[in-house]
């Protein structure tokens, strides 16, 4: 499923005193199975810019085409768009409100019109999926630890089985522990339900690791578009904007400058590792062949 | 959205009246509400609406901000109209079966109307220009004397502040909430009475957790930087009256004069 944004400007509280342009003709094209990060200084406008990919905010100028459709035709079923577009909100644990775990799961598919059973085991699978356990099932949600809360919340999103998920700052006030857990889980979605997910985040740290392509928005504008290694040459950009390339990637620049032979454009911490090794071992072969001498 | 509706309703701008004093801005909207009440014909309605467009020009808001607040007594304003034409006795200008309007009638019901709108605007002119902090403040130090018959004067204007503030964040986390849950799948809107308070469900109980959870955490945050109530407590702004608070009073008297001086010879 590809969703394209066609000069998109959104603009709140239209015509009064809190007048705010959010989104500046933004143009992009989320293509099918893509992992992409969303990435953007606090106010840069990567919530609003969500919200539009399932209609829930409607652009005050501009097209949205959902496989080649424009969803602000008159005609165009949003309930159907919903569920194809699964948009978990910033601290989804909020929205929880069921008497138990599984009723809460149920919401979404029970809303798509799917009877009890198959409401049930859809909500049992995505349960499973984000790794929640059997004896859970029948807690009051607001029992549940801060992660399992949050993993509740997201497999509330996953049981309406979406082709695109979208995830807006879905580590924000995590210990690094439950941060690490929720990136593995989304990566994993990724991987093994094929979907296309949109990871929001205001840290490089947390999607340098696992996305595929990085958009980088400033002041509601598109301002980088491309894979990490592209967007992290921009560096000095960047910084000015009030972002910044992963911590790893500033260390292998800092050995560059040095003058020790590595790559500056490594992004992950296990390309770094990868990257000293080899110097390592290249050292060591040097090391022995002037032994030799 | 929702975020436009917000109460209060404060109107930033750089203007006199948003400088004075808020004590003087609230005394000066009860002269007016007062006043409105003194004048029985049209030289005192004239008087109090050149007060009025003076007030609103010297505000720099602008004016279709004050009539927003109009929208909400429409209903009201027409039962009035319609009530004082037709049932207040007199000459008889017009009839049509049982409906008898009478020139007393008529005059009657336009100076209600006027009367009615001057009052919304009047008041709005005060919430758009003075801020929700501001206002309270204000409000605290003219019911000062009240404390002597043992009004916690200090408490309610607590609360009043407290409640201005958490309108808008409560109006913000409805609005995403509602948006969360129509994420997935929630409908608001269609249905017919039932299914509508069902669907408010999902709605309510987040929020009135949040709402609990705010509130509780509001409160240990004033108690460990031990908030103990009024007594003894200062203010880190305090309210001093300046040279243009002493020439608005001044304005005020006149203005209350010349309207006391109109009842009287008319
Ligand atoms: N409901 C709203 N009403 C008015 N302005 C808003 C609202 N939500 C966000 N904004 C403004 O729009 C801009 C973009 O916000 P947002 O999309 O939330 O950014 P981000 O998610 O990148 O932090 C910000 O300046 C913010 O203040
Ligand atoms: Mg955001």
């Amino acid at each position: 499923m590809s969703i394209k944004l066609e000069h998109l400007n959104y603009i709140y509280s239209q015509g009064t005193a809190y007048e705010k342009q959010a989104l500046r003709d933004v143009c992009l094209e989320l293509r099918d199975g893509e992992f992409v990060g969303l990435i953007g200084h606090t106010g840069s406008g990567k919530s609003t810019l969500i919200q539009h990919l399932n209609g829930l905010v409607r652009a005050t100028s501009g097209a949205l085409y959902v496989d080649g459709k424009n969803i602000y035709d008159s005609s165009y079923n949003m309930k159907g768009l919903r569920a194809k577009v699964g948009l978990v909100f910033q601290y989804p644990e909020y929205q929880l409100f069921e008497v138990n775990v599984l009723k809460d799961v149920c919401f979404g598919p029970k809303n798509q019109g799917l009877t009890d059973e198959e409401a049930e085991e859809r909500a049992k699978k995505a349960l499973a999926q984000v790794g929640i356990d059997e004896n859970c099932y029948e807690q009051s949600p607001f029992d549940l630890s801060g992660g399992q809360k949050r993993r509740a919340a997201i497999a509330g999103v996953l049981a309406m089985e979406p082709e695109v998920l979208v995830l807006d700052e879905p580590t924000a006030g995590l210990d690094p522990r439950g941060r690490l857990e929720i990136l593995g889980l989304i990566s994993r979605l990724h991987r093994e339900r094929r979907i296309t997910v949109v990871l929001v985040s205001h840290s490089m740290e947390d999607v340098a690791e696992y996305v595929e392509r990085i958009i980088v928005m400033n002041k509601g504008s598109v301002m980088l578009d491309g894979t990490p290694k592209e967007v992290f040459a921009h560096d000095k950009e960047l910084e000015q904007v009030g972002l910044a390339v992963p911590q790893v990637t500033y260390l292998m620049r800092g050995l560059s400058e040095l003058g020790i032979p590595v790559r500056r454009d490594v992004t992950t911490v296990e390309e770094a590792r990868e990257e000293i090794r080899r110097l390592l071992k290249r050292r060591e072969t040097c090391g022995q062949a002037a032994e030799g001498q | 959205m929702l975020r436009d509706i917000t109460l209060g309703q404060y109107y930033p701008a750089d203007s006199v009246i948003h400088k004075l004093d808020p004590r003087l801005k609230l005394i000066g909207t009860m002269v007016f509400l007062v006043s409105l009440f003194l004048s029985h014909d049209w030289i005192g309605y004239l008087a109090a609406t050149v007060f009025l467009a003076g007030v609103i020009r010297a505000s720099r808001v602008p004016f279709r901000y004050m009539l927003k607040g109009l929208k909400a007594i429409i209903l009201i304003l027409l039962i009035t109209v319609v009530f004082n034409l037709f049932v207040v006795p007199g000459d008889v200008i017009w009839e049509f079966w049982v409906l008898r309007v009478t020139r007393q009638g008529l005059s009657q019901a336009g100076f209600m109307a006027v009367r009615l709108i001057y009052l919304i605007i009047g008041s709005s002119v005060m919430t758009l220009t003075t801020t929700p902090n501001d206002l309270t403040d204000g409000l605290e130090r003219v019911l000062g004397p009240l404390r002597m018959v043992k009004v916690p004067v200090h408490e309610i204007a607590m609360i009043m502040s407290i409640a201005l503030r958490f309108i808008p964040i409560l109006l913000e986390e409805t609005d995403k909430i509602m948006k969360a849950q129509t994420a997935r799948g929630a409908d608001f809107e269609s249905g017919n009475l039932i299914q509508k308070a069902k669907s408010m469900v999902p709605l309510l109980v987040p929020l009135f957790i949040s709402a609990f959870r705010r509130a509780n955490d509001l409160a240990l945050a004033m108690e460990a930087r031990c908030y103990r109530g009024g007594a003894g407590r200062t203010k880190m702004k305090p309210l001093l009256y300046e040279k243009r608070d002493y020439a608005g009073y001044a304005v005020l008297a006149v203005y209350l004069a010349a309207m006391i001086a109109i009842r009287i010879m008319r």
